[in-house]
């Protein structure tokens, strides 16, 4: 158990009569990547949305099953407080645009009207923003608005936004879907230093990109766990005739 | 035969395109007939002291409108404080439900309310307040004029909220913010310049207005700040020394007219300004 | 540790009744239930307007319930009281408004959707319609007394009437200023979404401007200019301060378009004041009528609009 972080059993979720994930079960350990992928529309994105109850936020949205963070039953804590301990980074970089690039990264604890002395959160903000290696580049400009920056940068302040809670685990929803290929392969860099200190859980529908950063992969296809194991035993020996088939490009 | 067929069209077509720009440009003359009227005859009388004494009974010289203005402003203060809440919450509610039937309701009484006749509206204030008050008050001016403000603040928040993309709501949330927080702290931040707008053409809209104020705050020649006491304001002051038989309160009439003209047109002015600067970059 | 959830917001979305679920959280409840207040608040207002109006000109209905609408005499003498003039007041001035403003502001709606869409001189006309929208009607009053009203009598002395100078014409012309920015600018915005391809194909078969503009633009663009129009006559028929200082006062049916006479809203501004009894009942009486007649004049044209804005929706997606 020490080393479990999520914990996902006969989980199910729908929304209305719709089943869109049907009995996962699922185990991350600390500090890897764990990608999940599968072709669209396959519940990828249900479930990670499910991890830190975002799913509910849609009307109709019904979940059943269990899901542990770190021991801790997650349907049966407060939303609010849970979600301070999951960090999520969303396809479309979103960093507030009414705020500066420093207050950005210690949104949370704004936000949530938690009071930290300023050299505190000074730190906070250095530690976070070098962690998602903006900080060489906005160091100098902490206080122009974070619409500011490139794609990028700016989906590389999300990160530090959501690093800066200290979560037990992040949230990666497509993060580089929407980037062009040089910031893609930065934040790819980036998970992999990342790992050190957060375990992730990434979905992808990016196979190459599942490969290069992951260390488990889960491949989910029609609301089902086909297969789940290390990424380099799943993409040179699938146990699956579906994962193969996904692998090597015969759909999706 | 084809060629003066085509002649033909062609001097149609010229023809219609002058008529046109004529008519659009006619439509502009009484504007600046407007204009010039009132600022020809406004700025003969407005001086200093015209600004800052109160009327005087006809007979003696001079005189001004020094408590029209404030009454105005007390007026925009009060059906401010009272509609601006509960006009921007309002707003909020439509723009985080869609569809429902509570949703369905709001919408169409705001629709009716911004149609409302303002005298209909002046009668609903007698009605409410000045009959059981047994007196004309700012009070009842300062609600028949928030019953106006309230429907445009409700829309322009609204429609300005709609604009705002979902996933900023999501990356609040994500973070643990609760939903009022969200709201309050990343929503309508994003939205201030849209919603400021709205409030401030709002008001410009009823600064003008008179017809609510007939029995409501009705008038008062003397300096008042009391809000259970008639007020006098800018335009009940134009309409009563324009309706007056005497060539002198006419004067004051147009230079009373010229103060309202310029307030309204600063409003609306800052208004537009504020809706381009201020304008969040998504 | 807890066992199974399943079920959980269904829970939650019946307490709550809406449809966002899942947060058992009561600020949020509390911040949604106010919200939803001031919601419904809005439309308690309007509820209180119509039964506050009902209840207050319930003696003068009881009086002279539908026979109101076609008595011609309007007399607190005698306390007898028929709103047939000021029907026919409203209806007169409104309509003479809107048929002199319609040239004028399709006039604006082609000049600022087809054929100067933008630039300064389009900039500059939509500006000065903003500004003529803003003046408030008591100065379009004043500056109607001191230039229209002499102009009117003038040309009553020519003609050979009563030189009134205040009367019907009067008060249309000042409405139909007044209510050109209304139908103008909604006119604009439709003629701007008639489809760029639709003109193009008929450009394409010879067409003139003109007649793309006669054959294409103007009976695409029909229902928004409709509701333009109505909107406009909702605001003509309610509008009060410049009508009640150009109209002449006058509780007699009108006679001709140089008669003076009254509206619904300006009986109303004129006599409230003073009114008490039966005759204060009879002048609220009308504030409904005035009140049920725009109500249904803006949702008609809301209704058009939003017609039209799902219309123009679906054809992007």
């Amino acid at each position: 158990m020490e080393n479990t972080v999520l914990k996902i059993e006969n989980f199910s979720a729908s929304f209305g009569d719709n089943r869109i994930l049907k009995d996962i079960n699922l185990t991350v350990p600390r500090n890897v990547v764990a990608a999940l992928m599968g072709p669209s529309g396959c519940g990828k994105t249900t479930l990670i949305r499910c991890v830190n109850r975002m799913h509910e936020l849609i009307p109709g949205a019904t979940v059943s099953g269990r899901m542990t963070l770190i021991d801790e039953d997650i349907y049966a804590m407060q939303p609010i407080i849970l979600r301070r301990k999951v960090g999520m980074v969303f396809q479309k970089p979103n960093p507030f645009p009414t705020m500066s690039i420093y207050e950005n990264v210690i949104a949370g604890y704004k936000l949530n009207g938690i009071r930290i002395p300023k050299p505190e959160l000074d730190n906070i903000v250095e530690q976070s923003l070098k962690k998602s290696a903006l900080w060489d580049e906005v160091k100098d400009a902490l206080h122009r608005k974070g619409t500011f920056l490139s794609g990028g940068q700016q989906q590389r302040l999300c990160i530090a936004r959501a690093l800066a809670m200290n979560p037990e685990i992040m949230l990666l929803d497509e993060p580089t879907s929407a980037l062009d290929p040089k910031s893609t392969s930065q934040i790819e860099e980036l998970f992999v230093e990342l790992k050190k200190n957060v375990t992730m859980l990434l979905v992808t529908h990016n196979i190459a990109q599942a490969a290069r950063v992951s260390d488990v992969t889960a491949f989910i296809y029609l609301g089902e766990l086909i297969e789940f194991g290390p990424t380099e035993k799943m993409f040179t020996v699938p146990k699956d005739k579906r994962t193969e088939e996904y692998l090597t490009g015969k759909f999706g | 035969m084809t060629g003066n067929h085509v002649k033909r069209r062609l001097a149609e077509d010229i023809f219609f395109k002058g008529m046109v720009c004529l008519f659009a440009f006619i439509s502009l003359l009484p504007l600046f007939l407007i204009l010039y009227y009132i600022t020809k005859n406004g700025i003969a009388v407005i001086d200093w002291d015209f600004l800052t004494s109160l009327p005087r009974p006809i007979g003696e010289a001079g005189g001004g409108v020094f408590n029209a203005i404030v009454g105005t402003l007390m007026l925009i203060i009060l059906s401010g404080v009272i509609s601006i809440p509960c006009g921007i919450a309002a707003g909020i509610y439509l723009s985080e439900n869609k569809a429902g039937k509570l949703a369905s309701g709001i919408r169409l009484s705001v629709v009716v309310l911004q149609g409302t006749p303002s005298i209909v509206i002046g009668i609903i204030a007698y009605i409410w307040i000045v009959a059981p008050l047994k007196t004309f008050s700012a009070l009842s001016g300062g609600i028949a004029l928030s019953i106006m403000m309230l429907p445009v603040i409700v829309k322009t928040t609204e429609e300005t909220l709609k604009l705002i993309p979902y996933h900023l709501k999501e990356a609040s949330l994500a973070l643990g913010v609760p939903y009022y927080r969200t709201i309050l702290k990343v929503i309508l931040p994003s939205g201030i310049s849209g919603i400021l707008t709205g409030i401030l053409l709002s008001v410009a809209r009823i600064t003008g207005e008179t017809a609510p104020l007939l029995f409501t705050a009705f008038g008062n020649q003397f300096m008042n700040i009391n809000i259970f006491k008639p007020i006098d304001s800018l335009p009940y002051r134009i309409f009563y020394y324009a309706m007056s038989p005497y060539p002198e309160w006419h004067s004051f009439a147009w230079g009373a007219s010229f103060i309202l003209v310029v307030l309204t047109l600063v409003l609306n002015l800052i208004a537009r300004g504020i809706s381009v600067k201020w304008k969040t970059r998504f | 540790m807890s066992g199974t959830v399943s079920n959980t917001f269904q829970d939650d979305m019946d307490t709550q009744g809406k449809s966002i679920p899942g947060s058992t959280d009561r600020s949020e409840k509390r911040f949604r239930f106010i919200l939803a207040l001031c919601g419904s608040l809005i439309v308690l207002l309007l509820l209180a307007i119509l039964v506050t109006l009902l209840v207050t000109a319930l003696p003068s209905i009881k009086e002279f319930g539908l026979f109101f609408f076609i008595g011609k005499v309007w007399d607190a003498t005698t306390e007898t009281f028929g709103a047939l003039p000021f029907l026919v007041g409203t209806l007169f001035t409104s309509f003479l408004a809107l048929l002199i403003s319609i040239p004028f502001s399709l006039a604006i709606s082609i000049f600022l959707g087809e054929y100067f869409k933008e630039g300064a001189i389009s900039g500059f006309l939509r500006s000065a319609v903003e500004i003529l929208a803003g003046i408030p009607s008591v100065i379009y009053g004043l500056w109607g007394l001191f230039l229209l009203m002499p102009a009117v009598r003038f040309i009553e002395m020519k003609i050979g009437v009563a030189p009134h100078g205040v009367g019907i014409l009067t008060s249309s012309l000042i409405l139909s200023i007044m209510i050109i920015p209304f139908s103008a600018s909604l006119g604009r915005e439709v003629i701007t979404l008639v489809p760029g391809d639709l003109k193009e194909a008929a450009y394409s078969l010879g067409a003139t401007r003109f007649e793309v503009i006669k054959n294409i633009v103007i009976p695409y663009a029909r229902s928004g200019l409709t509701a333009g129009i109505l909107l406009a006559l909702g605001r003509a028929i309610g509008e009060t301060m410049a009508v009640t200082m150009l109209i002449g006062n006058s509780n007699f049916l009108p006679t001709g378009i140089f008669s003076p006479a009254n509206t619904m809203a300006s009986v109303i501004a004129n006599e409230f004041a003073e009114a008490t009894g039966v005759t204060a009942a009879s002048l609220i009486y009308i504030a409904l009528v005035l009140f049920f007649v725009t109500m249904i004049v803006n949702i008609a044209g809301t209704y058009v609009i939003h017609k039209l804005s799902i219309e123009s929706s679906k054809e992007v997606s």
